[in-house]
């Protein structure tokens, strides 16, 4: 028979320390991450690297070449912040579909978390805490290599960093809701085609939105990804508009606020039978 | 159980539930119980799928909340003290929960980080559990390859990573292969004598009868019974028991025959189950009466029998 341990039965609790409970299930994205984060940084640098080079680069010296600028930058200029944002939503929502769906059904990770001390808004948090930690990670190495890229940043680019985070946010939040409302996961191909994709192709990031007839306009106006596109090329740039920022900002942080409200409800309803 | 009034003086008891209700919707799948479960004892709840069971351990471990009744775990409201409660019990839950990509020891440790222990406390502590639950060989490997008993060890010996006061366990051994189950029962049964206190659902009676001090048959959301193992068998059943098989469908037609032969018969699709205080003697009469049975044995009455007596079903189907 193998003894245990010297220790006295039951008295565990009297070591455990005082974290935040919704912090603890970082510690178990982080384990995880382990497993992947050589993929993942690869990917990190590899994606900006092309899309600046192909896009920027490439199709930038064409369209330079005919009309000179674009919103008077050069197009490289122009659509280095945008891509940062549409890098943000497209890391933000991946993080928040599948992921999700495995901890609730396929992983069973949050009832196993549940059996902890940890609530089911710790599990909320602790997951959109790890996606702010992916964002700062992702978005980090894309404002080093616009610079590499000599993207001229003006002295509030730093502010770009908490800008992607910010509109990756608000973009986990209500999906986070969303993918635990879900039996199966059909829901998130449907998401990915018929939202993020016309999203990415229509919120200003490859061309400005005055470009769109009257009517496109006005809805790309009301798309979370053209307010975090616009807020981050803006910071980038140094063009800020006061009005037109702060307003990005509200937009975004009210998607934040109500994604994270949704999320309580569908993650409650979901995960306490 | 409403056995005797407590005593003041008596040490509280680590679970006490009066009342307890579980609903889902209309159906009502705890209904009224009433139990306490003292410091040190293996209780055991034994009752077929669908008795209860589980939704009566998942509110004891603060996962499911409380339709209506009392609960106390540790002296503390699951309503208001999920949190505290769960940092001081460990659970077994019935499905594995095992993050299956990540290694035997990751396992170990990210769990003991929802409890914020020191890292090199869950680490001495995983050793330990490792070889506690003989997995110590495969520390490093990844958890997806392993057997169902190794899955089931392991979510065992997780459940132990924050050392806790009460252990509960729903359906420890279920789909295990005898050699694995009765692994887990010395492990189980080795805790118990480290004063861990558990309580463990199962279906098997013979793991209520290897594990438990005290246990309640559970049958449609209520409690049928309760008592020490010995003291079920002897309050519902015989002593002994003789098992008749004869060629399939005469077993009514011969059921008659043994009339007044044993305190009582029981008439199952393959057997005849005659309980007697005296099996061999039983045995005998039969034969005297001039019946052939296929096969015939003797055996010593278990928690099965007593089950059947108060349910008029067999635990597993």
């Amino acid at each position: 028979m193998t003894e245990l341990s010297p220790e006295t039965p039951g008295m565990g609790h009297l070591q455990q320390g005082r974290m935040p409970l919704w912090l603890r299930p970082v510690g178990y994205y982080a384990y995880s991450y382990k497993r992947t984060w050589r993929a993942s940084i690869t990917t990190s640098f590899l994606y900006p690297v092309l899309y600046l080079a192909a896009m920027g680069v490439g199709l930038g010296s064409l369209i330079n070449h005919h009309v000179h600028n674009v919103d008077h930058v050069t197009y490289l200029d122009f659509i280095a912040p945008g891509l940062l944002a549409a890098t943000a939503m497209q890391i933000a929502s991946n993080e928040s579909m599948y992921p999700v769906m495995a901890a609730i059904k396929w992983l069973k990770t949050y009832f196993a978390m549940l059996a902890s001390p940890l609530r089911v808004d710790d599990l909320l948090l602790g997951h959109l805490t790890w996606v702010v930690i992916r964002l700062t990670m992702v978005s980090s190495i894309y404002l080093l290599i616009m610079a590499l890229f000599g993207v001229v940043l003006s002295p509030f680019a730093v502010l770009a960093l908490p800008a992607a985070i910010l509109t990756g946010l608000a973009f986990a939040a209500p999906i986070s809701a969303f993918a635990a409302s879900q039996e199966n996961d059909t829901g998130f191909a449907t998401l990915q085609r018929l939202i993020l994709v016309p999203m990415f192709l229509f919120s200003g990031v490859f061309f400005p939105v005055s470009q769109l007839p009257e009517w496109m306009r006005v809805v790309a106006y009301c798309l979370p990804l053209y307010h975090g596109v616009d807020l981050c090329r803006t910071l980038v740039l140094g063009q800020l508009r006061w009005g037109g920022d702060v307003f990005d900002v509200v937009y975004l942080v009210v998607l934040v606020v109500v994604g994270y409200l949704l999320g309580r409800m569908t993650y409650h309803r979901r995960l306490i039978v | 159980m409403t056995s005797e009034p407590r005593r003041d003086d008596a040490p509280a008891p680590l679970v006490y539930a009066r009342g307890l209700v579980k609903r889902f919707g209309d159906f009502v799948a705890v209904d009224h119980v009433d139990f306490e479960i003292e410091r040190g004892e293996s209780f055991g709840f034994l009752g077929p799928n669908g008795a209860g069971k589980t939704s009566t351990m998942r509110m004891i471990s603060c996962m499911s909340p409380v339709s209506e009744g009392t609960l106390r775990v540790l002296g503390m409201d699951p309503a208001t003290d999920g949190t505290k409660i769960r940092s001081r019990i460990g659970l077994v839950p019935q499905e594995d929960t095992l993050d299956l990509e990540l290694t035997v020891l990751d396992n170990l440790m990210i769990y003991g980080r929802y409890f914020d222990l020191p890292k090199q406390v869950i680490r001495e502590r995983a050793m330990q559990l490792l070889e506690f639950t003989q997995l110590t060989d495969r520390a490093k490997d990844k958890v997806e390859p392993l057997s169902g008993g190794m899955k089931r060890r392991l979510t065992i010996a997780r459940s132990l990573v924050s050392n806790p006061e009460l252990l509960i366990l729903d359906e420890p051994t279920t789909g295990l292969d005898p050699q694995a189950r009765h692994l887990l029962w010395d492990r189980l049964y080795g805790l118990k004598q480290q004063g861990v206190t558990q309580v463990i659902t199962t279906h098997y009676m013979e793991e209520a009868e290897q594990l438990c001090d005290r246990l309640v048959v559970m049958d449609h959301g209520t409690f049928a019974a309760h008592g020490t193992p010995r003291q079920l068998i002897d309050r519902y059943s015989t002593k002994e028991v003789v098992e008749l098989r004869f060629l399939s469908g005469e077993h009514e037609r011969v059921a008659k025959d043994l009339d007044g032969l044993a305190d009582r018969i029981e008439i199952l699709p393959d057997r005849l189950l005659l309980y007697t205080a005296d099996g061999d003697e039983t045995l005998a009469e039969v034969h005297r009466r001039g019946l052939v049975p296929e096969s015939a044995l003797v055996r010593r009455s278990t928690l099965e029998d007593v089950f059947l007596r108060l349910t008029g079903r067999t635990l597993v189907d």
